[in-house]
């Protein structure tokens, strides 16, 4: 359970997850965040206005799946870095996962890295498929990789 | 120079500084010039910087900005500097204090 | 020597800078001493994104908004004296102060003071806590993110509130291995985001455990931590040694208030601020009302709200030598507002009930 271990329990992810018919949409994101924290950088960065907060800024972020469109843009934007871009019609069978990532080395779009699951466990060797790193993203890079459809929402990092 | 200098940050850059050199309890060590002289020696391996004048238990810095007293030593002939504030400079004298240690006029 | 200012501000960490900054905009005559040789408080060695509103500095690195803050100070500099390694060391009668820098001791006569002083590191006891290679979590940070140097291979943290799980992700970030993190209460103090960031990366986090010892004899070698029960009583038959080159100590700080009772202020325990504040109304003046605080010396928070407070104390410090001012007027109710806004919620919790205490106190006055 997330208060006590740090790890976000599967019955606690139902409050973030997009419905089943939104994902098979195509890429979404899901902002893992659970407590009421005085923090709101994902509203402002948020393009299309799809991240709200209703009762200031100590709210947590509520995002309206079907004006989401996925873009990545809050991703690095994020202080707890709890933002993460699923995408579930990448190939057949394949998924992808994009995250921030603050820690070197930086891998390389093609390089294989571990996936690690919230917890911190490996759970396999993963592809890098895309890395954006620009000025802008103020050294939080966004690193995206390509998983099996069924570990989309149990992988949360990368050991590269 | 060692294996507890960071090379390469995800955020941070250090800048380049000069190298320069001082003795610890009378060996040659290498430091950077400004950096605290705790600083230094914690980045050569040295983390006990005296023993304390009752029970003679080792004792390191803690606080790193001058509070606590716990990281103080005998620099240049001159009792209880805070090696944690003082900037390391060439060929510096830095001696772990015997006791209380004796102030030189 | 001696020194004639209209406002003198004492810290030069996110408060004093703020407070520096406002007052010597609106025009006051300024003077800020810090006893460092870089100024910026603990702002200079927080390289992850602060929280807070986007309006302010939310999603912004703490160096960055060291950066801006010191650029502000800049702008002023017609009007504000800056003094680096220099410390405030006593208060006289007749507004009068001692400052002592490397080479000289000097007075200050002033009109007003802001004291933001910050706070002090706690330590925890237990057995060989004072062994080479336990560390307080700003001497690890000081040491890692100002000075560039490791405090070690493998290293325990001790504390869950923001800043053990902040220096933790700091630590990793510097290549240092996190071999767990241990936390008395059953619940993780500090923002949840923050301890799964560090979980992810493989830190377990052990709550409802306490630090039984340090193993080693002339430097850590490891630590032995035990299970605690709702009294936070050690669990016999429960003991873990994990072995480490450092322990951290993240255990809560202490505001720092030597010269407020030098100041004859008023003082009030409060434990949700962190221990004795000198008693201070919604302008942050105290109960001398020539001395103002603002940060962690006025209660334990975190920078952005240490950086509102600063400027109220600023805007009002400035009012008390020049007379009210409308655009102080302002500066004070957008910083209430937001300060309002920041502390609302349940994580915000502890404090409101601290800073009610206080306000409380000293509508009793």
């Amino acid at each position: 359970m997330l208060k006590h271990d740090g790890i976000i329990s599967n019955e606690e992810l139902k409050a973030v997850l997009p419905p089943p018919a939104r994902l098979e949409k195509g890429p979404v994101a899901i902002i893992e965040c659970l407590q009421d924290i005085p923090c709101d950088p994902c509203v402002s960065a948020c393009p299309v206005k799809a991240i709200k907060m209703q009762e200031g800024i100590t709210d947590k972020p509520r995002l309206e799946f079907d004006i989401c469109t996925g873009c990545g843009l809050c991703v690095a934007k994020c202080p707890g870095l709890a933002i993460f871009i699923i995408n579930l019609k990448h190939t057949p069978g394949m998924a992808t996962v994009s995250m921030s990532h603050e820690l070197l080395p930086i891998p390389e779009k093609g390089q294989e890295v571990t996936a690690l699951d919230r917890a911190g466990k490996p759970v396999g060797k993963v592809k890098v498929v895309r890395v954006i790193n620009p000025p802008a993203y103020d050294r939080t890079a966004v690193v995206t990789i390509e998983v099996p459809v069924d570990q989309v929402n149990n992988i949360r990092a990368i050991r590269v | 120079m060692t294996s507890l200098r960071i090379e390469h940050h995800p955020v941070l850059n250090f800048p380049e500084r000069k190298i320069i050199n001082f003795f610890f309890e009378d060996k040659q060590y290498q430091g950077f010039e400004g950096e605290p002289i705790a600083a230094a020696l914690h980045a050569a391996g040295i983390r006990t910087l005296r023993r304390s004048p009752q029970k003679d238990r080792a004792r390191g810095f803690f606080c790193a900005i001058g509070r606590c007293s716990s990281c103080i030593m005998e620099v240049d002939g001159q009792i209880n500097i805070m090696t944690c504030i003082t900037p390391l400079a060439e060929g510096m004298q830095v001696r772990m204090q015997k006791g209380h240690g004796v102030i030189k006029p | 020597m001696s020194r004639n200012t209209e406002v003198f501000v004492i810290g030069g960490g996110p408060a004093g800078l703020s407070a520096a900054y406002v007052a010597a905009k609106l025009g006051a005559r300024t003077l800020l001493v810090d006893d460092s040789s870089r100024i910026g408080g603990q702002l200079i060695k927080q390289t992850h994104r602060f929280f807070g509103s986007s309006n302010r500095d939310a999603g912004i690195r703490g160096i960055t908004i060291a950066d801006k803050l010191q650029q502000d100070i800049k702008d002023v500099s017609d009007k504000l004296t800056v003094l680096e390694n220099t410390a405030a060391v006593g208060f006289y009668h007749n507004k009068e102060a001692g400052i002592l820098s490397h080479s000289a001791y000097e007075r200050v006569s002033y009109q007003s003071a802001i004291v933001c002083t910050g706070a002090t590191e706690n330590s925890l006891a237990f057995e060989n806590n004072d062994l080479p290679g336990i560390y307080g979590a700003g001497g690890v940070q000081t040491l890692m993110n100002v000075h560039g140097i490791r405090p070690g291979q493998k290293i325990l943290m001790i504390g869950s509130g923001n800043i053990g799980l902040i220096v933790s992700y700091q630590l990793i970030q510097a290549g240092v291995e996190v071999v767990g993190l241990v936390e008395g209460s059953p619940a993780i103090g500090g923002y949840l985001v923050h301890a799964s960031k560090i979980r992810r990366l493989g830190v377990p986090i052990y709550t409802s455990h306490t630090i039984l010892k340090a193993l080693g004899t002339d430097e850590v070698e490891g630590a032995t931590i035990c299970r605690v029960d709702e009294k936070f009583q050690p669990v016999p038959n429960t003991e873990l040694d994990i072995k480490c080159d450092c322990i951290c100590l993240a255990v809560g700080l202490t505001p720092l208030i030597d010269l407020f009772q030098q100041a004859h202020c008023r003082m009030v325990h409060v434990g949700e601020l962190g221990g004795l504040v000198p008693l201070h109304d919604s302008s942050m003046r105290t109960t001398n009302p020539e001395v103002f605080v603002a940060g962690d010396a006025s209660g334990i928070e975190e920078a952005t709200t240490a950086i509102l407070a600063g400027r109220i104390a600023g805007a009002r410090a400035y009012e008390s030598v020049h007379g009210k001012s409308p655009q102080a007027e302002e500066i004070v109710a957008e910083a209430r507002e937001e300060l309002r806004t920041l502390r609302s919620g349940s994580t915000g919790e502890r404090i409101r009930w601290g800073r009610e205490r206080v306000m409380k106190e000293v509508g009793e006055c």
